[in-house]
C-alpha cells in the first residue's frame, strides 16, 4: 500500500521488521519500515473491540497512523522493550521491530 | 450578571427545574430529577468551563472522607453504598460500561510515620461513626505485599476499607448525560446565564436570547456557584485548588483494587496523582509538581520507574473553605438550592439518587443540614 516517495534518500538502513528485513533511508522512522515492510498492522488492541460500549470482540489490529506521535496505534516492541511509539523513534541499523501483543507487561522483582 | 428585566410569560420556556452546571453534580442531580419524572433544564457552559468533570482521578473514595465530620463520613458512605445500583443502572439505561469496580481500596502509608498517623485517623474516623460502623484494617508491608505485586521495599504499610472503588469518569459523564437526555431532559450547551431574577418559588433566568423560568433552580456549576449562589440567596464560597495527574502507558492488570493515589483502570492505563496546589485559575502543570508525583508512585512500586508517562493534565477542584460539600436551599428564596463538591464522582450516586429527590419532593432532608454554607457565618459559629 505505500512506497517511499521517488525523491526520497538512498534506503541505507536495514533493520527487522517481524522477521523480514527491510532498507529505510536514514532519519527513516521504524514505523516508516513497518510500513515499507507491507504490514498492515503492527499491533493489537489490549482490549476487545468497543468494549468501553459493551460489545464483544477481540484486540483490534492496529498500525501507524497518524505518523506524529499522537494516535498510539503504531506501538510496537523496538529492541526487546514494548509499547514504543514507533513513528517517534529513528530506525537505526539492526532494529528489531516486533509485534506489541495487546498490554505491555511489567518486570517485578 | 444582574436583574435587569422580568421577562414576559409568553416567551419564557417553563420547567419543573432549571439546573446550572453541565458537570458530574449537575448532570446526576439533572438525571435524578428527570428520572423523577420532573422537566428539567440543563444549562452548561460548554467546553470552556474549568471542568473539574473531566481532569479528576475517577475515585469512588471514602477512607478519607470525613475526620472531624462524621455527617460527611455518612453521606460520602452513603454514596458509595448507592453506587452499585447506580452504575447498573446507568449502564442498563445507556448501553455504556463504566468501568466501575468498587471491591474496596488501600491508601498507601510510606514512612512508620505515614502510617502511625493514618491508623490513628482511621481509629478516630470509627469512634466518630458510632454504631453506623467503620470497617477497616491497618496492613503491614508484608500483608500488603502478598496483595500487591511490585510494592516498594520501604513502604511501610496502608490502611484498607471495604468501601472503596473507581470508575472510569469520563463514561460516567457521557453516561450521565445520555441518561438524563432519555429521560426527558433537556440539554442547553454553550450557555451561560446573562440575567436572572428570583423570588420564591419563581425562578426566572435569561440564557442567550431565551428566558426560562421554573419553581425550582438548583446551582451546581462548581466554581461558578462563587458568583451565581447571591443571586439566588445564597453563599458558595468555593475556590479552585489544582490537582495534577500523570498517566502511563497500558500493562496487563496488576492490582485488583485502587491505591488512593495510584490506580489501574481496567484498561490497563496506571493514574498516579494528586497532589494539591493553591494557585488560583491555573491549569499549567508544573515539572517540580509532577516529579513529586511521580517519586513516590516509583517508591511504591520501583518496576513503575520503567514505565513511560504518555499524559498528563492539571484540573482544579471545587473546594469548600473547609474541603465538607455545600448543599443548601434558600431560606430568602425557597426553591433555590446549591450543591457544590470536589467529589463529583464518589458523591454522584447521592446526587443523583438521594439529593435529586429531596429536591423533588420540595426540602433537603435534614441529614444535610451541616452542609449549609451558614456553617461559615462568623455568628452562626460563635
Amino acid at each position: 500500500m505505500f512506497r517511499p516517495r521517488p525523491d526520497s534518500r538512498h534506503a541505507t538502513i536495514c533493520v527487522e521488521v517481524e522477521g523480514r528485513l527491510v532498507r529505510v533511508p536514514a532519519g527513516a522512522s521504524a514505523a516508516a519500515a513497518v510500513l515499507i515492510a507491507g504490514l498492515s498492522s503492527i499491533r493489537e488492541t489490549p482490549l476487545p473491540t468497543g468494549q468501553a460500549r459493551g460489545l464483544k470482540g477481540h484486540g483490534a489490529e492496529r498500525g501507524p497512523y497518524c505518523m506524529m506521535g499522537i494516535c498510539f496505534d503504531c506501538l510496537a516492541e523496538i529492541d526487546g522493550v514494548p509499547n514504543r511509539q514507533s513513528c517517534m523513534i529513528a530506525a537505526r541499523p539492526g532494529m528489531r521491530i516486533r509485534r506489541q501483543r495487546g498490554a505491555r507487561a511489567v518486570a517485578m522483582k | 450578571m444582574a436583574p435587569v428585566r422580568v421577562a414576559r410569560q409568553e416567551e419564557m420556556r417553563r420547567f419543573d427545574a432549571i439546573v446550572i452546571g453541565g458537570g458530574l453534580v449537575g448532570t446526576a442531580i439533572g438525571y435524578g430529577l428527570a428520572r423523577a419524572g420532573r422537566l428539567v433544564v440543563l444549562i452548561d457552559e460548554g467546553d470552556v468551563a474549568y471542568r473539574a468533570s473531566r481532569g479528576n482521578f475517577g475515585l469512588v473514595w471514602v477512607q478519607t472522607k470525613g475526620l472531624g465530620a462524621p455527617h460527611y463520613q455518612r453521606w460520602t458512605r452513603a454514596s458509595a453504598a448507592a453506587w452499585p445500583l447506580f452504575a447498573g443502572e446507568l449502564e442498563e439505561r445507556t448501553g455504556i460500561k463504566l468501568g466501575h469496580e468498587q471491591n474496596g481500596g488501600v491508601q498507601l502509608c510510606l514512612s512508620d510515620a505515614e502510617l502511625a498517623k493514618r491508623h490513628a485517623m482511621m481509629q478516630q474516623m470509627q469512634v466518630e461513626a458510632g454504631n453506623f460502623g467503620f470497617e477497616y484494617r491497618m496492613l503491614d508491608h508484608a500483608e500488603l505485599a502478598a496483595m500487591l505485586p511490585g510494592l516498594g521495599p520501604t513502604v511501610a504499610g496502608a490502611s484498607w476499607t471495604p468501601y472503596d472503588g473507581h470508575v472510569n469518569s469520563l463514561l460516567l459523564f457521557h453516561a450521565l448525560h445520555k441518561a438524563f437526555a432519555a429521560a426527558g431532559g433537556t440539554y442547553l450547551p454553550d450557555s451561560t446565564v446573562t440575567a436572572a431574577v428570583a423570588a420564591p418559588g419563581d425562578f426566572r433566568i435569561d440564557v442567550g436570547s431565551e428566558t426560562l423560568g421554573a419553581p425550582q433552580i438548583v446551582l451546581a456549576a462548581g466554581l461558578g456557584n462563587a458568583a451565581l449562589a447571591p443571586l439566588f440567596g445564597l453563599r458558595a464560597p468555593v475556590r479552585p485548588q489544582r490537582g495534577q495527574i500523570l498517566v502511563t502507558e497500558r500493562t496487563s492488570r496488576t492490582w485488583p483494587i485502587p491505591l488512593g493515589s495510584i490506580r489501574q483502570t481496567p484498561e490497563g492505563s496506571i493514574l498516579l496523582g494528586s497532589s494539591e496546589e493553591e494557585v488560583g485559575f491555573d491549569t499549567s502543570q508544573k515539572p517540580e509538581i509532577m516529579r513529586a508525583i511521580a517519586r513516590r508512585a516509583v517508591l511504591s512500586f520501583p518496576w513503575l520507574a520503567e514505565l513511560q508517562i504518555v499524559r498528563a493534565w492539571s484540573a482544579l477542584r471545587v473546594m469548600p473553605p473547609d474541603g465538607l460539600p455545600i448543599y443548601d436551599e434558600s431560606e430568602r428564596l425557597p426553591g433555590a438550592f446549591t450543591a457544590n463538591c470536589h467529589s463529583g464522582v464518589t458523591l454522584a450516586a447521592a446526587h443523583a439518587s438521594l439529593f435529586a429527590p429531596m429536591v423533588a419532593a420540595g426540602a433537603l432532608d435534614p441529614m444535610l443540614a451541616p452542609f449549609s454554607a451558614k456553617r461559615f457565618d462568623v455568628s452562626a459559629a460563635a
